[in-house]
């Protein structure tokens, strides 16, 4: 891959029915060139979870995917009302969701966890009134 | 275990993506209602059982490589659900078993459970 790949959604709070959209893209792009189906579905599972999150609890923001010889780099940006204890946010079974997500069959505090598995790199900052960002790298 | 072997099993009807159901092999499968659970420890390439209906379970399975999905409960999924399906290539049947029963039935009949490694 000469130069690097770049990919960017926005993500709309509450959007239920196009929520994944910009998920399967990113998957389908990575797979469209050559990367490892393994590679795939981490960088899917992370990108699809962490976009839920910006469905479910950041009123919406933005997703990107840096694809580069060797790695790719998956962050999402909101400006929703922040995680007041990040540690806690990431313990699993720890959630926040409403019925409506869990309706969904997300809601369960596994989302943040899932992702920080899934990633070879894993940075959350979160203020309270401004928003959350996130930071994933998977390297192969 | 062809698809429309699994269908036969579990009385299923087949709501799209008929023409994979002769030829699609599956060997093993993961059951539940919680999509996050689904990320977390289902392995690509087995079947999905479960009573949510909604276009998540179809976005959920185009993200892990699940070739097909089983509705328990006689759940009939939404117009969406279906449409999305039938774009990403992906077959569904409905079940009147439940979850307990159409596994049991499955398993019985040597499909395999589908974990990824973070489960065990």
């Amino acid at each position: 891959m000469a130069e690097a790949i770049y990919i960017e959604h926005s993500v709309v709070a509450d959007d239920y029915l196009a929520a994944g959209a910009a998920s399967n893209n990113i998957k389908e792009t990575l797979k469209m060139l050559g990367i490892t189906s393994s590679i795939c579905r981490r960088a899917a599972i992370i990108t699809y979870e962490a976009e839920m999150n910006l469905v479910i609890h950041g009123g919406g923001g933005k997703i990107t995917a840096n694809i580069s010889e060797g790695s790719v780099e998956i962050k999402t940006i909101d400006h929703g009302p922040g995680i007041p204890d990040v540690e806690l946010a990431i313990k699993e079974g720890y959630t926040t969701a409403g019925d409506r997500a869990r309706e969904m069959g997300f809601g369960a505090g596994m989302g943040l966890p899932n992702i920080k598995r899934n990633a070879d790199e894993f940075v959350i900052e979160s203020e309270v009134g401004k928003g959350t960002t996130l930071r994933t790298v998977i390297r192969f | 275990m062809l698809f429309e072997e699994i269908a036969k099993a579990v009385c299923a009807k087949v709501l799209c993506v008929e023409e994979k159901v002769s030829t699609l092999d599956i060997t093993k499968a993961y059951a539940s209602d919680l999509m996050s659970d689904v990320l977390a420890f289902c392995a690509p390439g087995g079947l999905l059982i479960t009573g949510l209906t909604n276009i998540q379970i179809v976005r959920t399975a185009q993200m892990l490589d699940i070739p097909g999905v089983l509705f328990v409960r006689g759940k009939a999924p939404q117009e969406e659900t279906i449409n999305l399906a039938r774009e990403a290539g992906i077959p569904m049947l409905q079940s009147k078993y439940t979850m307990f029963e159409a596994c049991g039935i499955l398993y019985s009949m040597g499909l395999i459970p589908s974990t990824s490694d973070a489960e065990r």
